[in-house]
C-alpha cells in the first residue's frame, strides 16, 4: 500500500497531479455472456480529485464504474478480464474479498436508495457490519460525523429515529453518499448521482462532491457536460465500450483530442 | 329477459345512428364518441324496465299474500298465527296447482282471489315494463345530439353500478354476520354465555327423552378453542421456519433454473386434497408418532395433535413460501445493491437489509397461513379425533371448532335444539376471533408500513 496517501493528510490540487494514480485500469475487458460491453480499457484516475465519465447510453460507463469495486460480480452473467488497479494491488486477485473491498470503495446510485430504516440505522449500517464502532458512542459519533461531512446533519439532526425514506429526494442521496462515508472508503464511485434530483438539490450535490473531493478519490458518472465540467477536474469520454480520451477536465471540454469527443460535447450526438 | 336483450341492441344502435346523423358530415364534433349515444339510450331503454321487475320479482310475492291476507274472511283471520300461515299455504297450493293438505270452501275462495290477483298484477307489471321501455327510449332519443354528453351520463351509470355490486359484497357478509348472531342469541337464552365459553366440558348431547341418563348436554367450548389453538400453534411451528426459508432460498440463493422447477413443486403440495393428507396423517404419520413415543415410553394415539399439526403445518408451507417469495422478490434490487455496495455479505443483506423489507408483507402471509390452519377441518377429523379433551399434550387426540361444527350440524337434528344452535355460537366465536386476527395483522402491518416507506 501507498502510505504517503493516508485520507487524513490535507492535499492541495497541485500536489495531487504528481501523485501515483488512486485507480488504474489496464487492458479491461467486460462481458455480460456473449455480449461484450468494454474494449480495452486503460485508464489511471488520480487521488483526492473528481473524476467523470461521459459518454452517450450504453457505453458502458455504468459498467466500468462497477469494475471497481467488483459489483459487477453480483451479476451471474458478468465477466470481467483484464487488472483493475487499487493503491498499486489488483481488486480481481484471487485473495481479495471483494466484500472488504467495496468497504473502501463506496458506491452511490442513480436512484437513492435508503434502506427502510431510520436516519441513523441507515448511517450505521456500513460502520456495524464491519464492526467499526466498539460501543454505541463510537457509533453515533461516526454517524454523526459522516451525517455532517454529507452536509445533512443540520437538517436531521433531530429526527435521527425516523425513517430515511421520508426524506426528500435530494436529501435521501445526501444520506446514501453520508451512509458510503461511515465505512471511511478511499474511493466514492458515483452513478449519475444527480439525473433524479431537482436543480436545487444537484446544487447542493455538487457542492457536497466538491468539499469531499479533498479527502476522497470521487469517480462520477454523469450525462451532464455541465455538471462534468464544474465539478470535476477530470474527464474520461467513453464511446461504444471503448474509452476514447481521458485527460484534465479543461482539455477535454476546450481541445479535445478526438473528433469524437469533440462532437459529443457539442452535442453532435447524445 | 330474451327481449330485454334484444331491446337493449336495437336502441344502442338506434342511439349510434342518432348521434352520428346529429352530427352531419362532421363525426368529430360530436361531445362523446357515437358508441356512449348508443350506450346511453340502450340504458335509458333498458334499465327502468329492469329494475321494476327485479323489484316485482322480489317484494311482489310478498305484496300479493298481504293483500290476500286482508281479504280473508274474519272468523280465519281470528285464527292463531300458525293456523293462518297454514291456511295461506294452502291457498297458494290450491292456486297454483300444487296439492293442499286440505280444501274447505274459504280456501277455495282465497286461492281463486289469489289466481286472479296474481294474473292482474302480472299484467299490470308487464304492461308497466313495456311502457318504461318505450318511454325511456323516447325520453332518451330526444335527449340525444350534438351537444349531448352521453358519455358523462354512462359513466355515471357504470360508477353506480360498481356502487351496487361492492353493496352486495358488504350486504351479504352483513347478512352472514347477522343471522350467526340471531342463532347464537338464541343458544345464548337457553345455555350460559360465560358457561359456553369459559366452561371446561364440551359434551353437546342433550337428552331426547327426560329417562335418559348422563346426557346432560353441557357447552364449554374451551376444550375446543384449546385444541384449535394447540393444532395451529403445531402447524405454525413447522410452516413458518421452513415455508419463510425456502422462501429466502428460493429468492435470493435459488439459480433461476432451481427456482422455476422448485417453487410450481412446491405450489403442487397447496393443491393436495386436504382429504389427502388427512389420510397420510391418520395412516403414516399417527403410527409413526405412536412408535416413536413409545419408543421412548411415552404413551401415544394414532390420533393426535401432533400428527394433526404436523400434517397441516406441511399444507400450508406453501402459502408461507410463495406469498413470502413474492413479497421479497418485490423489494427493489437497489436495495440489496445499496447493502452489497457497503461492502455487506450476502447473508446480512437478507437478514438486515430484505428481510425487514418484506416483513409487513410476510407477517400478511403468516396470517393468512394461521387463519387457513384455524378454518381446517378435514385434516383434523382424520389425524386428531372427535374426542373435546383439554389438554396441552400434543400426543392425546383433541378436536378443534369447526369439526365441531360439523358433527354438529351433519346429524339428523330438530334445528333448533341446543346442540345445532350451539354450531353458530361456535362459528360466531371464531368469527370475531379471525377478524380479531385480522385487524391486528393489519395494525401490525400498517406500523411497519409508516416505519419502512
Ligand atoms: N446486467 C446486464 N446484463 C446484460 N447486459 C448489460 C447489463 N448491464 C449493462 N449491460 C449492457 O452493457 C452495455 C453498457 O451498459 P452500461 O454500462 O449500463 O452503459 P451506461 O452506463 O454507459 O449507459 C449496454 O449495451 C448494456 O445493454
Ligand atoms: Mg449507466
Amino acid at each position: 500500500m501507498d502510505t504517503s496517501v493516508s485520507p487524513a493528510t490535507q492535499t492541495t490540487d497541485t500536489q495531487t497531479a504528481q501523485q501515483a494514480p488512486k485507480v488504474q485500469a489496464r487492458k479491461v475487458n467486460v462481458f455480460y455472456g456473449n455480449k461484450q460491453a468494454l474494449f480495452d480499457v486503460n485508464l489511471d484516475i488520480p487521488d483526492r480529485s473528481v473524476t467523470s465519465f461521459i459518454g452517450p447510453s450504453g457505453c458502458g460507463k455504468s459498467t466500468f464504474l462497477r469494475c471497481i469495486n467488483r459489483m459487477n460480480d453480483t451479476i451471474d452473467i458478468c465477466r470481467v478480464e483484464g487488472d483493475i488497479l487499487l493503491d498499486g494491488k489488483d481488486v480481481y486477485a484471487r485473495d481479495v474479498d471483494p466484500v472488504i473491498l467495496r468497504a473502501s470503495v463506496g458506491m452511490v446510485f442513480q436512484k437513492p436508495n435508503p434502506f427502510p430504516k431510520s436516519i441513523f440505522d441507515n448511517v450505521a449500517y456500513g460502520p456495524r457490519i464491519h464492526g467499526l464502532a466498539s460501543n454505541p458512542e463510537e457509533l453515533s459519533e461516526i454517524v454523526e460525523t459522516s451525517l455532517r461531512r454529507a452536509g445533512l446533519w443540520t437538517e436531521v439532526a433531530d429526527r435521527l429515529d425516523e425513517p430515511g425514506t421520508g426524506l426528500s429526494g435530494g436529501q435521501q442521496q445526501r444520506l446514501v453518499i453520508a451512509r458510503a462515508i461511515a465505512v471511511r472508503p478511499e474511493v466514492i464511485l458515483m452513478d449519475e448521482p444527480c439525473s433524479a434530483l431537482d436543480p436545487i438539490a444537484t446544487a447542493r450535490i455538487e457542492e457536497l462532491i466538491d468539499d469531499l473531493r479533498n479527502n476522497y478519490c470521487i469517480i462520477m458518472v454523469t450525462h451532464s457536460m455541465a455538471q462534468a465540467a464544474r465539478v470535476s477536474q477530470h474527464t474520461a469520454f467513453f464511446h461504444l465500450g471503448k474509452l476514447v480520451e481521458a485527460g484534465p477536465t479543461e482539455q477535454i471540454f476546450t481541445n479535445p483530442n478526438d473528433k469524437r469527443t469533440q462532437d459529443y460535447i457539442t452535442g453532435r450526438f447524445g | 329477459m330474451a327481449a330485454l336483450v334484444v331491446v337493449m341492441l336495437l336502441a344502442w344502435f338506434n342511439g349510434r345512428t342518432k348521434a352520428v346523423a346529429s352530427a352531419g358530415a362532421h363525426p368529430s364534433t360530436l361531445h362523446s364518441l357515437p358508441g356512449y349515444s348508443g350506450t346511453y339510450l340502450a340504458i335509458w331503454s333498458v334499465l327502468p324496465a329492469f329494475i321494476l321487475l327485479a323489484l316485482f320479482g322480489l317484494f311482489g310475492d310478498l305484496l300479493l299474500n298481504l293483500q290476500i291476507r286482508h281479504s280473508l274472511p274474519a272468523d280465519i283471520r281470528a285464527l292463531p298465527a300458525e293456523q293462518v300461515e297454514l291456511f295461506m299455504r294452502n291457498a297458494r297450493a290450491l292456486a297454483f296447482g300444487g296439492t293442499a293438505s286440505e280444501t274447505s270452501a274459504a280456501l277455495q275462495e282465497a286461492a281463486r282471489a289469489y289466481a286472479s290477483l296474481s294474473r292482474t298484477s302480472n299484467f299490470v307489471v308487464i304492461g308497466a315494463v313495456i311502457l318504461l321501455t318505450i318511454g325511456g327510449f323516447l325520453f332518451a332519443r330526444g335527449r340525444i345530439g350534438k351537444n349531448f354528453r352521453a358519455r358523462n351520463h354512462v359513466e355515471a351509470v357504470i360508477f353506480g353500478v360498481l356502487v351496487v355490486c361492492s353493496a352486495i359484497a358488504i350486504l351479504t357478509t352483513l347478512g352472514i354476520v347477522l343471522s350467526l348472531l340471531t342463532e347464537s342469541l338464541r343458544f345464548f337464552s337457553e345455555i350460559n354465555t360465560l358457561d359456553f365459553l369459559f366452561g371446561l366440558k364440551w359434551s353437546p348431547q342433550t337428552a331426547l327423552r327426560a329417562d335418559q341418563v348422563g346426557q346432560s348436554g353441557s357447552f364449554g367450548a374451551v376444550p375446543l378453542f384449546a385444541g384449535t389453538f394447540l393444532i395451529t400453534f403445531i402447524a405454525m411451528v413447522v410452516a413458518a421456519p421452513v415455508g419463510l426459508y425456502s422462501a429466502i432460498y428460493l429468492s435470493e440463493y435459488a439459480k433461476p433454473a432451481t427456482r422455476r422447477i422448485v417453487k410450481p413443486i412446491l405450489e403442487i403440495l397447496a393443491g393436495v386434497p386436504t382429504v389427502v393428507y388427512g389420510f397420510f396423517a391418520l395412516l403414516t404419520i399417527g403410527p409413526f408418532i405412536r412408535h416413536a413415543a413409545e419408543a421412548v415410553g411415552l404413551s401415544a394415539q394414532t390420533q393426535s395433535a401432533l400428527s394433526a399439526g404436523l400434517v397441516m403445518g406441511i399444507m400450508i408451507i406453501p402459502f408461507v413460501s410463495s406469498l413470502s417469495d413474492d413479497v421479497i422478490n418485490a423489494v427493489p434490487q437497489a436495495l440489496r445493491d445499496g447493502s452489497y455496495a457497503m461492502g455487506a455479505t450476502q447473508a446480512e443483506t437478507v437478514r438486515n437489509v430484505v428481510f425487514p423489507a418484506a416483513l409487513p408483507g410476510i407477517m400478511g402471509a403468516l396470517l393468512l397461513a394461521i387463519s387457513r390452519a384455524i378454518g381446517e377441518t378435514m385434516i383434523v377429523v382424520m389425524a386428531a379425533g372427535q374426542s373435546a379433551n383439554l389438554t396441552a399434550n400434543p400426543l392425546e387426540p383433541v378436536t378443534t371448532v369447526t369439526v365441531q361444527i360439523v358433527t354438529l350440524l351433519t346429524g339428523d337434528q330438530e334445528f333448533d335444539s341446543a346442540k345445532t344452535l350451539s354450531a353458530f355460537a361456535l362459528g360466531l366465536v371464531l368469527f370475531i376471533i379471525t377478524l380479531g386476527l385480522n385487524i391486528i395483522s393489519l395494525r401490525v402491518v400498517r406500523k411497519y408500513r409508516e416505519r419502512y416507506d
